[in-house]
């Protein structure tokens, strides 16, 4: 399930814009789900509060944040959870594996958590002989179809219905030809029952962990999170260290805010607050780095650990919705995976923060005010600096430097520029050079802005 | 050891304090006039949930026979609903025994009325996978037990001592499939609201 590649986003970005219908209905559902978070951010008149307070509370969690940690550690072992912690994707994995093992256990259930799916958590569960069902139903169609989620709240939102029954008819023998959403959903449900009731061990993500009470919170609208940890002996929770927060009624503030922003819908069905294990089963939380912390140190995007998972910035960023989530070749696609991702892998992840327009849309709509645009701004500079900037960014920008270091160069360029959009625009308009890729290419004036303003100082002087 | 190391890296990496934010503003920004229980009602009833405002449980029972089969299994919380199996006798069942279970009916004291959420405890469910193991799952609330807001919810439920509670707002649904909604995912495919004069 991985999403190992080695083309970045531009080739990826073309490759899934070769179906155009397919691109303008991609980008017309996730406006469509953007507008109704709009709808629901103006019911409330309080909304701009809200994330104020958000906002504030999270720096409040960062600023704290050891504290928080131990705090809540130590709540959560008095409520009898079992507390482990985990540096890396790594030892994430082998704490969940060693759980599994001492319990002979090979067979697991897993809600909806992207941080499993940064540690590539089921393909290493699979190389151990483990074999893990994702019950969210997103997750599982894109879990059938060999296919990481393209987006954090919508895991399939690139799927069409009739793709979708193609891969039921093939792995849960549905009709052939059947793409009824009800239908399908209905042949999932059937199928997850069974493997809910079978399931010894259950694994979930955590939307919140409150620090004063030591319980974690999940949020789902299909109740797969806990028809899975109930029934299970064994509920095993992942989550990364800065989804703490402080007190148990400051989640009145992200409860509030979370899918307002993500579906429009005024909650989740299910909010879920797990404080201590039920009778007879055990409930394990792995505390996650995976190079949180470092993230915590550089001041300049440690804001971005503020997120709260709520998928708001892809909706409605215009390059999202026309690349598909795919293309970010990364767990968590969009402006804010574009911000976490270069800080795992400057190198591998150096496309990232080119592929947004800065339009600033992202940090418009996000809840708790992560100033996402200038972030993605930033990096770019940090990116070219260390010498990892996209290879064919890097041939076009130092010619660019060059150009506008000297006054000649720059004048003899605009000119050459200007005469070639004029008399040959295929030299411009051609595939070779990228700026033209999804765009027409404007008409070149007759003179620069040099050259009239001189004639229009001589004819002021005259 | 990786505790220790984490908690180092984020000790040494984490900013100055700042402080927390004032809540008073948003716990008492309430709208005094609107009427709680039709606010909810709009709400639930656009996130799927059927409700009905009864006088008392002979109307709850009718409703109820009406809905279901003889013979099917229902659970019931209530001690006013008693001719159903009570929660409390099979709580400490093994949840598997629920997967026939056709209606659980549980009892609550906290209504939200801007989002339609219920909140249950596991007190009040008996065994935590009922509300979400049973075909179709009822709540009984009292008329007076609605507050405007999630923070006043919150301020309801205080420093309460549970080992589980859900904030329940509608049936399990999703809409993963091309965003159709389609009602009944994994849990209950009806939720039932009967709000008590
Ligand atoms: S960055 Fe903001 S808008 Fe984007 S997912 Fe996170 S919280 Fe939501």
């Amino acid at each position: 399930m991985s999403t190992t590649t080695t083309k970045d986003h531009p080739h990826l970005a073309a490759d899934f814009n070769r179906d155009e219908p397919r691109v303008n209905w991609h980008d017309e559902t996730l406006w469509w789900v953007r507008a109704k978070r709009d709808i629901a951010a103006h019911k409330l008149p309080e909304w701009e509060l809200l994330r104020e307070t958000a906002s504030q509370i999270k720096f409040n969690v960062l600023s704290n944040l050891s504290t928080y940690l131990e705090q809540f550690e130590a709540n959560a072992t008095k409520n009898g959870i079992i507390v482990h912690w985990a540096a890396d994707a790594a030892e994430h994995n082998q704490i969940v594996h060693s759980l599994l093992e001492q319990r002979g256990i090979t067979k697991m259930v897993k809600s909806k958590s992207m941080l499993t799916e940064e540690c590539h958590l089921n393909d290493y569960l699979k190389d151990h002989g483990i074999d893990v069902i994702d019950s969210d139903l997103g997750e599982r169609i894109v879990q059938l179809a060999n296919e990481p989620p393209s987006h954090i709240v919508l895991p399939c939102i690139h799927k069409k219905k009739e793709e979708i029954g193609d891969i039921f008819h093939e792995h849960l023998g549905s009709a052939k030809g059947e793409s009824d959403p009800k239908i399908l959903t209905e042949t999932a449900r059937q199928h997850l029952r069974e493997v809910f009731l079978t399931r010894r061990a259950a694994l979930t993500g955590v939307n919140f962990a409150v620090a004063e009470t030591g319980e974690f919170v999940i949020c789902t609208n299909e109740g797969n999170a806990d028809m899975g940890a109930h029934l299970a002996e064994i509920h095993i929770a992942s989550m990364g260290i800065e989804k703490l927060i402080p007190e148990r009624k400051h989640l009145g503030v992200f409860l509030r805010l979370l899918t307002r922003s993500a579906t429009g819908q005024p909650i989740t069905t299910y909010s879920s607050h797990f404080s201590k294990p039920q009778d007879g089963s055990e409930i394990h939380i792995i505390i996650v780095d995976n190079g949180r912390s470092i993230q915590l140190g550089r001041e300049e995007f440690r804001n971005s650990l503020k997120c709260i998972r709520c998928g708001a910035c892809m909706n409605t960023c215009p390059v999202y919705r026309k690349s598909g989530g795919h293309s970010y070749h990364t767990a968590v696609a969009g402006p804010i995976g574009s911000i976490l991702a270069p800080n795992l892998d400057m190198k591998k992840y150096a496309d990232l923060p080119f592929a947004s327009t800065l339009c600033g849309s992202c940090s418009n709509v996000c809840p708790v005010k992560i100033d996402i645009h200038d972030q993605l701004y930033k990096w770019r500079q940090v990116i070219v600096k260390e010498g990892y900037s996209p290879k064919a960014k890097t041939m076009a920008m130092k010619a660019m430097a060059l150009t506008l270091a000297s006054p000649t160069l720059y004048r003899m360029g605009g000119k050459t520029g200007r005469l070639v959009f004029k008399y040959a625009p295929f030299a411009v308009n051609n595939k070779l050079n990228p700026w033209y890729n999804q765009r027409e290419m404007p008409k070149a004036p007759d003179e620069s802005f040099g050259e009239w303003y001189a004639k229009r100082k001589g004819a002021k002087n005259s | 050891m990786s505790r220790e190391k984490i908690l180092a890296a984020v000790k040494f990496n984490q900013p100055a304090a700042l402080p927390l934010p004032d809540m008073e503003v948003l716990n008492t920004l309430t709208d005094v006039r609107t009427d709680l229980v039709s606010k909810y009602k709009t709400i639930a009833t656009a996130g799927g949930s059927f409700v009905y405002e009864v006088n008392g449980f002979d109307e709850i029972k009718a409703i109820i026979n009406n809905e279901f089969k003889p013979g099917v299994k229902i659970i019931s919380a209530l001690d006013e609903l008693s001719d159903y199996i009570y929660a409390e006798t099979v709580k400490h069942e093994d949840g598997h025994n629920f997967a026939d279970v056709e209606l659980t009916v549980l009892r609550t004291k906290l209504g939200v009325a801007e989002n339609g959420a219920l909140w249950l405890t596991e007190k009040d469910m008996g065994s935590r996978v009922l509300p979400f193991i049973a075909q179709h799952l009822a709540v009984v609330i009292g008329k007076d037990n609605f507050v405007p807001t999630m923070a006043q919810a919150y301020q309801v439920i205080g420093a309460a001592d549970y080992g589980y509670g859900a904030f329940i707002s509608g049936p399990s649904k999703t809409a993963d499939i091309e965003q159709s909604l389609v009602i009944g995912a994994h849990g209950p495919r009806s939720l039932s609201v009967f709000i008590l004069s």
